[in-house]
């Protein structure tokens, strides 16, 4: 689509709704948001450059394949479920690791593995679907 | 506490991942295919193991405790259903190899396939009402794309009369799934076993388990319910048809199995007529099963036909509610998916020989290719019954509980309708396999071996291990029968069950 408010509003928004996203996504574990809601906002960004630019252009910032992001998200997913069994615990048993840097304290989990998964199925499948029916 | 439980959900899985993360190359992918089942079939065998000599298994995801957090629950059914899905991931994995084009390769054949093998063994080992419904989500999406997978305007078509009609099943199984909730409170199917019979509204109870009867019955396509499935089975390449005939089928028995032994029972729903509409339907299956075989002339049409008149066996057996009865119903199917496939199976060779698959334009089998129609009479006379096959100690048990338990007019019917599938049977082997080389033959047919060149004996492999174990089942019946019982009592005294998965009550 040629209009140069949409192109400059465009270049201006896709920064800023994939920084929300992972704002979004980063806050889920206490608060409202997490991976899904995440993920969505995040396909919006892409969506709207797709809309904007064209799907190749949308596709070259993306970098990765819609469906690569599907399966390493997949692959999280299941990781993430798999690590308590190393320490013979049942499967998708969180597991949290604190880190002290003294400034500002670091929680990793499991769970987060497991939202870094759905974040990315979600833009995956969302893009894809995006994508596929634009080209069409 | 078993940890392993989760593996027969999670291999196909990773599988499936790693298959789509390396989608572009076609050996990587088949590899992976045959690894990934061959581990399933691996774990499977462990966990069989742990069953076999501790009892029922359990696993509380997350460490949620039952009632409240998602089981996983092993018994001896669920194992023989795990071991039996295994087993067809395997020989399908190979069978694969030949059969499926580049183009379905290409648009996720693999990963679909782990992913529908994956939704099959979630609903064997869920132990939660609402997760076997996510399950049964699981298998219809995959099964719905492998179904449509190629485009071709017959396969749509059998493909949007599958999809609607599982999704109204599935629809009637959430109503079914609420109002068990709105009931009980718990969703939990251990715990659901303990309150339901304490529910005082029984005329609810049955309603609900009548909405289960429909929805599995859907599922598993009994009479009335059956008409969607001769109309997709017959649309996708041969290593699908026989999957989806030989597993899919069966989830819906096992769902039936499972509901109707553990939480819809005389106990709960006060409700005696409960086993003998499950009898008539039983009955009405397997007559009308056979009798759409019958005038059809399309091979894989026939057994699809067969499916449903198959299921008509299981469906009584259960319907007799005797420890017998459920032992013959396990024991046929387990029997029946190695026959149903095989048979699906053998038709893709004689497709890919003759070019066909309607038995009007087929011929010569026999003639030129007279190993390929031992194996065919070994499956068929699995599937109506003969001795010393598989088919004849499932059929011989159901017999025997049906005459124990006087219910003299099913039994006939079952001995009658086992006659008419011989009789669907034959009309294959007359024309198929004895009629006379059709005039418009491919021009390969009776010059590439079915071992050598022309790659035929990958298809071959499968066909050889399924015929195999139909011998050896039918040979060495002794065993699998006894589990089969160790399976049948163990569902029909759920309190082992319900101690297993909720701890001592």
């Amino acid at each position: 689509m040629k209009s140069l408010i949409l192109h400059t509003a465009t270049r201006l928004m896709i920064g800023v709704l994939v920084l929300f996203s992972l704002f979004l996504f980063f806050r889920g574990h206490d608060e409202p948001g997490g991976g899904f809601i995440g993920g969505l906002v995040g396909a919006g960004a892409f969506t709207l450059y797709a809309i904007a630019f064209g799907t190749e252009a949308s596709r070259k910032v993306l970098r990765v394949h819609p469906i690569t992001l599907i399966a390493i998200g997949l692959l999280s997913l299941v990781v993430s479920g798999l690590i308590p069994m190393f320490v013979a615990e049942p499967f998708l048993t969180g597991k949290w690791l604190f880190i002290e840097w003294g400034a500002f304290d670091t929680k990793l989990s499991t769970p987060l593995l497991f939202d870094i998964g759905v974040y990315l199925c979600v833009v995956g499948f969302i893009v894809t679907v995006i994508f596929s029916l634009e080209e069409e | 506490m078993n940890g392993m439980l989760v593996l027969p959900v999670a291999i196909p899985l990773i599988t499936a991942t790693l298959a789509l993360l390396f989608r572009k190359s076609s050996v990587l992918q088949r590899w992976f295919g045959i690894l990934g089942m061959a581990a399933l079939l691996g774990s499977v065998m462990i966990l069989f193991r742990d069953v076999y000599t501790d009892g029922i298994q359990v696993l509380q995801l997350g460490t949620w405790a039952a009632p409240f957090g998602i089981t996983l629950v092993a018994d001896m059914l669920t194992m023989l259903m795990l071991g039996i899905s295994a087993i067809m991931g395997v020989v399908i994995g190979i069978y694969s190899l030949y059969d499926i084009d580049k183009e379905r390769e290409r648009f996720g054949y693999y990963p679909l396939l782990h992913i529908l093998i994956m939704g099959v063994n979630g609903s064997f080992l869920t132990g939660d009402i609402f997760n076997l419904y996510v399950w049964f989500e699981v298998m219809l999406i995959a099964s719905f794309i492998l179904l449509a997978l190629g485009n071709s305007k017959n396969q749509l078509q059998g493909a949007l009369k599958y999809v609607f009609i599982n999704l109204f099943s599935s629809l009637i199984f959430l109503f079914g799934v609420a109002m068990l909730y709105g009931m009980t409170g718990t969703l939990n199917m251990a715990d659901l076993a303990v309150r339901l019979p304490m529910v005082e509204n029984t005329g609810l109870v049955t309603t609900t388990a009548m909405l289960f009867m429909v929805s599995f019955g859907i599922k598993a396509a009994v009479f009335p319910l059956f008409f969607w499935l001769p109309a997709s089975y017959h649309t996708p390449p041969v290593a699908i048809s026989a999957i989806f005939g030989g597993l899919l089928t069966k989830v819906g028995v096992y769902a039936l199995i499972r509901v109707f032994t553990l939480l819809f029972t005389q106990d709960s729903t006060h409700n005696e007529y409960l086993h003998t509409i499950l009898l008539w339907v039983g009955g009405f299956t397997m007559v009308i099963g056979v009798l759409g075989a019958a005038s059809h002339m399309e091979f894989r049409k026939i057994l699809s036909f067969h499916i449903v008149s198959q299921i008509g066996y299981m469906i009584m057996g259960l319907a007799f509610n005797t420890a017998m009865g459920i032992m013959g119903a396990i024991f046929y199917v387990l029997h029946n998916i190695l026959a149903k496939s095989n048979l699906f199976l053998i038709s893709g060779i004689a497709q890919r020989l003759l070019g066909t698959f309607e038995l009007k334009k087929m011929g010569g089998l026999y003639k030129h290719y007279p190993f390929l129609a031992v194996l065919f009479l070994i499956s068929a006379f699995a599937l109506a019954g003969f001795p010393p096959l598989s088919g004849f100690w499932a059929k011989l048990s159901l017999v025997k509980a049906g005459l124990s338990i006087e219910q003299y007019v099913i039994t006939g019917v079952a001995i009658l309708v086992g006659l008419l599938t011989l009789f669907s049977m034959t009309k294959i082997w007359l024309s198929a396999f004895w009629g006379t080389v059709p005039e418009e033959t491919p021009e390969h047919f009776g010059k590439i071996p079915l071992f050598g060149a022309g790659k035929l004996y990958i298809l071959m492999i499968p066909v050889m291990i399924i015929a195999g174990l139909i011998i050896a089942v039918g040979l060495y019946a002794q065993p699998l029968l006894e589990l089969c019982m160790t399976a049948a009592e163990q569902l029909l005294d759920p309190s082992v069950y319900i101690e297993a998965v909720l701890g001592p009550q």
